[in-house]
């Protein structure tokens, strides 16, 4: 039988062993149906999320909430939307009580009197002119200026193929700012013109991806390995798509056979009682999805799948400590 | 009856391997030859959904329910035959 210590030397097994028994149990909160963006290919619009179900107004219902999900095992809450930071006593009753991650356009600087190690993930959909075209504002100009030098906030670039050799540019500007970036692909929910990826694509962005690491190691919290699985699709020889998929909440989970998944795993809507199927869009084609969650998921799900080679186990290593040092529980 | 502990737990420890081979998936290793102390976490690379699918077997087996809570206890096949020969002990 093939064990860890007989693939890794003393170095990745110490590794090996920070990660092994950390046990992270995360699930996803809409913290509200409103935003002060509206992007092109936001799943959350675009799939109508934000009409499923009435926010909860009470606080005290939140907190309550919050007690229960507790109670349920996660200790990990991941906060998306809308947009979380036009309901700060909503993000607050998080994280008085568990570890929190917060995703945020930027718009709004989180306090951090009141905040003061929420890690907060800041969307960003390109350079200049993709912004413009996809989000109707240069998002980062001002988000830079909100979190410049933040030890605990990183941009999440969502990367279109409108990118392709343009990213250095950017992951400059994010390092120039002080802050790192950890790099997902466009899932193009609606269709617009020139952002869906070819084949040719997903290869040529994941050569820039490995460059990019290569050159901003400091920068880019990412792993080749990661770069393979989300720009291809596969895993040690399997396709990510609905059969696969991990981030699936539970209680909605019917799949036959169960595949290897996030335990507990829910994403709730604002009205916390209302489920969604998923973390991402409902409307989305899984065998096209380009979540970096959910992709990061499957191969942190799918360890002893890993255990084939001691190439595989230490890639294997490197997207759980990508994952979890993006939500602090590893230091950067 | 059980002519001795030792000897049934010794037995539990051979089927629960058998079980874990099987459901599990794990190569080159037999009931025989799977250490009982080896960790199986740190050194099999079982995570808690592979104990919940032991778990569930188990449950069918033995009419042993294994709380969640316990698993981050159980990282042995030891200790998890032990945890299995205790209840089914408790029960008579």
């Amino acid at each position: 039988m093939k064990t860890v210590s007989s693939l890794l030397d003393d170095h990745w097994h110490e590794r090996y062993k920070k990660i092994s028994r950390l046990s992270i149990r995360s699930s996803i909160y809409d913290v509200t149906n409103r935003c002060n963006l509206r992007c092109k290919g936001c799943f959350f619009f675009s799939s109508d999320e934000h009409m499923v179900a009435p926010e909860e107004m009470d606080i005290h219902e939140w907190e309550a909430f919050v007690d229960r999900e507790i109670a349920r095992g996660v200790n990990l809450a991941i906060l998306i939307g809308g947009e979380p930071t036009l309901c700060l006593d909503r993000v607050e009753a998080f994280y008085k009580r568990l570890p929190t991650f917060c995703a945020t356009n930027g718009l709004i600087r989180v306090p951090r009197d009141r905040f003061p190690n929420m890690m907060v993930g800041i969307s960003l959909w390109g350079d200049e002119t993709d912004e413009l075209v996809l989000r109707g504002k240069d998002a980062f100009s001002i988000s830079s200026k909100n979190y410049a030098g933040d030890p605990y906030a990183y941009y999440l670039y969502t990367v279109t193929p409108k990118q392709i050799g343009k990213t250095e540019r950017i992951i400059r500007k994010i390092r120039d700012a002080g802050l790192k970036v950890h790099l997902q692909l466009l899932s193009n929910d609606e269709g617009v013109s020139g952002f869906t990826w070819t084949a040719q694509e997903l290869a040529d962005i994941q050569d820039e991806m490995d460059a990019m690491l290569d050159a901003y190691p400091d920068t880019m919290i990412s792993s080749k390995y990661y770069h393979k699985i989300i720009t291809t699709g596969k895993m040690q020889g399997r396709s990510f798509g609905w059969m696969e998929c991990p981030s699936v909440t539970q209680p909605l989970d019917r799949r036959n056979p169960v595949p290897k998944r996030l335990i507990n795993f829910i994403r709730w809507a604002s009205d916390l009682k209302t489920m969604h199927r998923c973390c991402t869009s409902e409307t989305r084609d899984c065998t096209t999805c380009k979540d970096g969650a959910a992709h990061m998921s499957w191969v942190m799900v799918n360890k002893r799948a890993h255990m084939g080679s001691t190439k595989d186990l230490q890639n294997w290593i490197e997207v759980y400590e990508m994952f979890a040092k993006l939500y602090q529980f590893l230091p950067w | 009856m059980y002519t001795s502990e030792g000897t049934e737990l010794n037995r539990i420890i051979l089927d629960i391997a058998e079980i874990m081979i099987h459901e599990l998936k794990l190569e080159d290793v037999s009931p025989e030859t799977f250490d009982p102390d080896i960790d199986l976490v740190d050194e099999v690379g079982i995570d808690s959904m592979d104990l919940a699918t032991v778990a569930l077997v188990l449950r069918d087996r033995y009419a042993v329910r294994i709380d969640e809570d316990d698993y981050p206890k159980l990282v042995t096949l030891r200790l998890i035959s032990q945890y299995v020969f205790e209840r089914l002990s408790a029960k008579g």
